[in-house]
């Protein structure tokens, strides 16, 4: 019955989306903007149908029922809750409906906050978001039906792929998730704002906090991601060019791009027709992604079936939402006014710049994930483009990028003088140029781009807290310190992954319990191997002591598992985080003779990395939360005078 | 500065910033794009001494080698017809297995051995990698 509820709720809300799209466009052409509350009150009921349908698929994975076929593959009865709980995303009809989910829900949130914009304009970006709201639904009912029934009933569930089954499975596919999809929001803001010629400061103001808010979670999601990889993987990296990490970075991208274009845009009516580009690239970004990582083209632990239809089918919607957005943009683009000029040397300037780079960034990350694919479609040669090429191609960018961040804010709106400017920043130089003296001194050896990577994050973290210089800190607004933080952030996280690339030291060995070995500041002890148990899983699991000068000695437990189901063996690395680094500890196979392989590392201030990015994500939400708060008080202010 | 001239300086800033990115990514595709062999590949065109290749196969029956240092191993990667020999010092993966297809990423030596930096097996059991399957394919369907 569950599932045949959801099955039902999912029709539903298909049929209100596309009501929601007639009515939406009759109200445009009649000219009716009371048509506005109708509209609302359906994107409404299309959210919570969604997400009752979602309920439904989360209720029938945590009772295990296993006559719908979704949860007999995915699902057993050995499991964790939570894992019964997570694991409804960690399929792809699962994931999917999720999708399907969000995007409803943020067509909802839309319908339910959005009071500043223009009626006719909200009214033809909720029907946009409808508009891509019934591809979703056809590929999902049509293509990846999740409440399809089994008949007979499985006797007993498939599982889940261990490597999933982990507490990050959560928390990252949701958050990263909300940031794909929410991205939408920007996606059909922009399409009203095509369709109704209203783009400007207002407009601006009003899609901002949407950026903002899928931009959090998108930067959260990728920031969990890395870290879930990190210490699940066992294989101590942080971040491996994969197709699936970039299928997220480049969305990021856009919307790093965008968010700051809407600055200009609502501050000084400046980037008009650019802003409005980067809003359909950003979701566009978001589909390719999903597209990359659901058609199956791509293996990796994210594609979890191999299905060409819905390659195709994806890749459909993809050239239909794309394709439509850009013909809207080239029809309409000349209708919109140019908007206002401003000096090369200035706060605009600077974010031109910011916006440039970011794309020929993005630019490069795309070109290296569809490279293979096209070649591979085209002569059939097979080839991969890995960290190497990602490196060398949009690290200088990237660098370049973080010292314009450290500038950037430091300018004034409009015209301001280098000179001037270049005195603002004497004091990131002088910072940046004590580190490039001080590893020259005491570490000479290390690699260019990581020397670059730490002399940066010093200028720039000076240069990020710089703009509260010589401020009321009491009076100075929220969302200053938003940027300060998030700006901060990069900095603290481009140390992290500098000190880590240049510092990290490693020991690889076939040990006998009671053997001591070295790595970095640490003497680890190999104590003892012994089998352990878990809910699903056999282990063998190895027991070290690390000991560094005369502090207290650290205990670090690694296993081996062996799930069996589905059958699986996962490392489980030890990780013990202390102030200046990380100490990571993976065990591997037995020799014949009694020895234990042992991969051993130190990584110094490694975890900067995730840190700066949770601090990039914070310093959005204060944005968020200033902005919001000072536009609901001026709102106020205007409703009182009015 | 005149308004024109300010557009001007804009538009010549974005060319010049998307030609640089471009060009940066053509060099570095063309040093970095790692190519995919399969032993096949290997007997039939010159070695690749000393670039970033990768190799994709099944590890032969019977071929694993533990040397002494209990952290290097030999294998050999086959395609059921042709061999290649791979070194390989870290831990392997949980699902590197005889008979299991493999990718090993690294770089040829002179005398024709691999020697690999990274080892990629499949993520679950009922996943091969496609360039793996591809290249089965193409040396069964040549030996018939």
């Amino acid at each position: 019955m569950i599932a045949e509820a959801g099955l039902a709720a999912l029709w539903l809300a298909a049929a209100l989306a596309a009501l929601q799209l007639v009515l939406g466009a009759l109200g445009l052409t009649k000219q009716r903007a009371e048509m506005l509350g109708g509209v609302r009150r359906i994107a409404l009921a299309q959210a919570l149908l969604t997400v009752f349908a979602f309920a439904c698929l989360i209720l029938l994975f945590l009772r295990v029922d296993l006559s719908v076929a979704l949860v007999a593959q995915n699902d057993h009865a050995d499991k964790p809750w939570l894992y019964k709980f997570a694991g409804t995303w960690g399929n792809h009809e699962g994931s999917m409906l999720m999708w399907v989910t969000i995007l409803a829900a943020a067509g909802g949130a839309v319908a339910l906050f959005e009071r500043r914009l223009n009626e006719r304009t909200l009214i033809a970006t909720l029907a946009a978001q409808a508009a891509i709201g019934l591809g979703f639904y056809a590929f999902l009912l049509f293509a990846s039906n999740p409440f399809a029934r089994l008949s007979p009933p499985a006797a007993e569930g498939q599982g889940l792929n261990p490597l999933l089954q982990d507490p990050g499975l959560a928390f990252h596919p949701p958050t990263l998730y909300l940031g794909y999809v929410g991205l939408s929001v920007a996606f059909s803001f922009a399409v009203g704002a095509l369709v109704t010629r209203y783009v400007g400061p207002a407009f601006a103001r009003a899609m901002r906090p949407w950026v903002l808010a899928a931009w959090i979670m998108l930067t959260l999601g990728i920031t969990a991601g890395s870290y879930w990889a990190y210490y699940e993987l066992g294989w101590g990296g942080w971040w491996f060019w994969d197709p699936v990490e970039n299928a997220s970075l480049m969305p990021w991208l856009a919307a790093t791009a965008l968010l700051h274009s809407v600055t200009v845009l609502a501050t000084r009516d400046g980037l008009r027709a650019w802003t409005i580009m980067l809003a359909v690239v950003a979701f566009s970004m978001s589909m390719v992604g999903t597209f990359l990582v659901r058609s199956g083209i791509l293996t990796s632990v994210h594609a979890f079936a191999v299905d060409p239809r819905r390659g195709s089918f994806i890749l459909a919607l993809l050239v239909l939402y794309i394709g439509g957005a850009l013909a809207l943009f080239g029809l309409r683009i000349g209708t919109v006014k140019e908007g206002s000029r401003f000096d090369l040397v200035s706060r605009e300037g600077a974010l031109v710049l910011n916006n440039l780079l970011l794309s020929a960034i993005l630019g490069i990350v795309l070109v290296g994930t569809l490279y293979p694919l096209a070649v591979e479609a085209t002569t059939g040669e097979k080839l991969s483009v890995g960290a190497p090429y990602f490196n060398s191609a949009a690290g200088p960018l990237a660098l370049l990028l973080v010292a314009v961040m450290a500038a950037g804010p430091l300018m004034r709106w409009r015209r301001d003088d280098l000179k001037v400017v270049v005195q603002r920043l004497a004091l990131p130089v002088l910072l940046a140029a004590c580190a490039l003296l001080a590893l020259t001194i005491w570490a000479p050896q290390i690699g260019l781009l990581p020397r670059l990577g730490l002399i940066l994050a010093a200028g720039v973290a000076a240069g990020s807290v710089a703009p509260l210089w010589k401020r009321n800190l009491r009076r100075t607004p929220l969302f200053t310190y938003g940027m300060v933080i998030a700006h901060l952030g990069i900095a603290v996280s481009l140390a992290g992954m500098a000190s880590e690339s240049a510092f990290i030291k490693e020991t690889l060995v076939a040990a006998r319990p009671g053997e001591t070995h070295v790595v970095g500041p640490y003497k680890v002890r190999f104590d003892s191997v012994e089998p352990v148990a878990g809910p699903n899983w056999t282990a063998v699991e190895a027991t070290l002591t690390a000991t560094r000068d005369d502090r207290q000695p650290l205990t670090l437990r690694t296993q081996s598992r062996s799930y069996w189901a589905p059958p699986t063996e996962t490392s489980e690395a030890a990780i013990k985080t202390v102030l200046d680094g990380q100490l990571y500890v993976v065990l591997g196979n037995a020799a014949e003779d009694g020895r234990w392989q042992l991969r051993l590392w130190w990584k110094p201030f490694v975890t900067l990395i995730w840190l700066g990015g949770a601090m990039v994500a914070f310093g959005g939400f204060l944005s968020l939360v200033g902005r919001v708060w000072r536009e609901r008080r001026a709102y106020g202010r205007a409703e009182a005078y009015a | 500065m005149k308004a024109k001239h300010q557009r001007l300086i804009l538009v010549l800033l974005a060319l010049v910033a998307v030609i640089g990115a471009a060009l940066l990514a053509m060099s570095a595709l063309k040093d970095q794009a790692a190519y995919f062999y399969t032993p096949g590949d290997v007997i039939k065109d010159s070695l690749p001494v000393g670039r970033a290749v990768r190799l994709g196969g099944m590890v032969k029956k019977g071929s694993i080698v533990r040397e002494p240092d209990g952290v290097t191993i030999r294998f050999v990667v086959t395609d059921f017809k042709d061999e290649v020999p791979v070194v390989f010092k870290g831990i392997v993966p949980d699902l590197f297995k005889e008979d299991s297809g493999v990718i090993a990423e690294g770089k040829f030596t002179a005398d024709g051995t691999f020697v690999a930096d990274n080892i990629l097996a499949k993520h679950d059991e009922r996943y091969m990698p496609p360039q793996v399957a591809g290249a089965m394919h193409k040396s069964k369907s040549a030996e018939e």
